[in-house]
């Protein structure tokens, strides 16, 4: 019996998972846009500094999970328009998904030990 | 049936890439993703290089001058600033359309071209930064 490997449930979750992490993001970019503005990166020490405060690890968190996260649904949409056969699409979405954590991960690792 | 069937193969198709014109947005609908691509292919660069930026190690900041004052890494970093823009923006104009702002044809045609001229202006801003211009 050969069936779709596709689904009708996970569309729309993935749909507003990428306009919430996509907002996030943007948000993300004016706060930190604002501090280079205000000094954050004047040097090396106030760059650490400014990384490491509570608040901007917080912040700095949720951005890289939200990436991690809006770069999966968005390649994973290129992979499913443009690769057809199956086994090779299926082959993409997991390295895609190896290499995302792997970044998501080591990401974290540079935050947290600050 | 078959009449239908026939219908259909006769249906005209005109898929020429090298060909087909579109309007601004559907160009700039495609930098979106191209753009998104060109991000998520260069991420280790960039998480690389923000670890570098961190680090407490004298010698990962002498690396990280000598990386970014290569002029091949500038040019790197230039586009991806652009990918960045690009799709910060074009991003905005789709949160826009999704909650039904811009939809008329002249809107959407002028937001496609805000989107184009914004991101590249931005761009050159940057960019001059980037290259110590300023």
């Amino acid at each position: 019996m050969s069936r779709l490997v596709v689904g009708a449930h996970y569309g729309i979750k993935d749909w507003l998972a990428q306009r919430i992490t996509a907002v996030l993001m943007a948000i993300y970019t004016l706060v930190i846009f604002a501090a280079v503005l205000a000094g954050a990166t004047s040097s090396h020490d106030a760059w650490r500094g400014f990384m490491a405060h509570g608040a901007v690890r917080s912040v700095t968190f949720l951005f890289i999970i939200s990436l991690g996260y809006h770069a999966w649904v968005g390649v994973r949409d290129i992979w499913m328009d443009y690769i057809k056969p199956t086994s090779v699409r299926i082959l993409l979405h997991v390295l895609t998904l190896l290499v995302l954590i792997g970044y998501v991960g080591w990401a974290i690792q540079i935050i947290w030990r600050l | 049936m078959s009449a239908l069937n026939e219908q259909k193969k006769q249906r005209p198709r005109f898929l020429d890439l090298t060909v087909i014109r579109l309007p601004l947005a559907g160009y700039a609908s495609i930098l979106h993703r191209v753009s998104g691509a060109g991000l998520f292919l260069m991420l280790p660069l960039l998480i690389w290089l923000l670890d570098l930026s961190l680090s407490s190690t004298p010698e990962h900041l002498v690396l990280f001058e000598s990386i970014t004052r290569s002029v091949l890494v500038k040019l790197v970093l230039l586009g991806l600033i652009w990918a960045f823009l690009h799709h910060f923006c074009m991003g905005l104009r789709i949160l826009l359309i999704d909650v039904h702002v811009g939809v008329e044809k002249q809107q959407a045609r002028s937001s496609a071209m805000a989107v184009m001229v914004v991101s590249l202006s931005l761009t050159l801003a940057f960019g001059l930064k980037l290259f110590g211009v300023y």
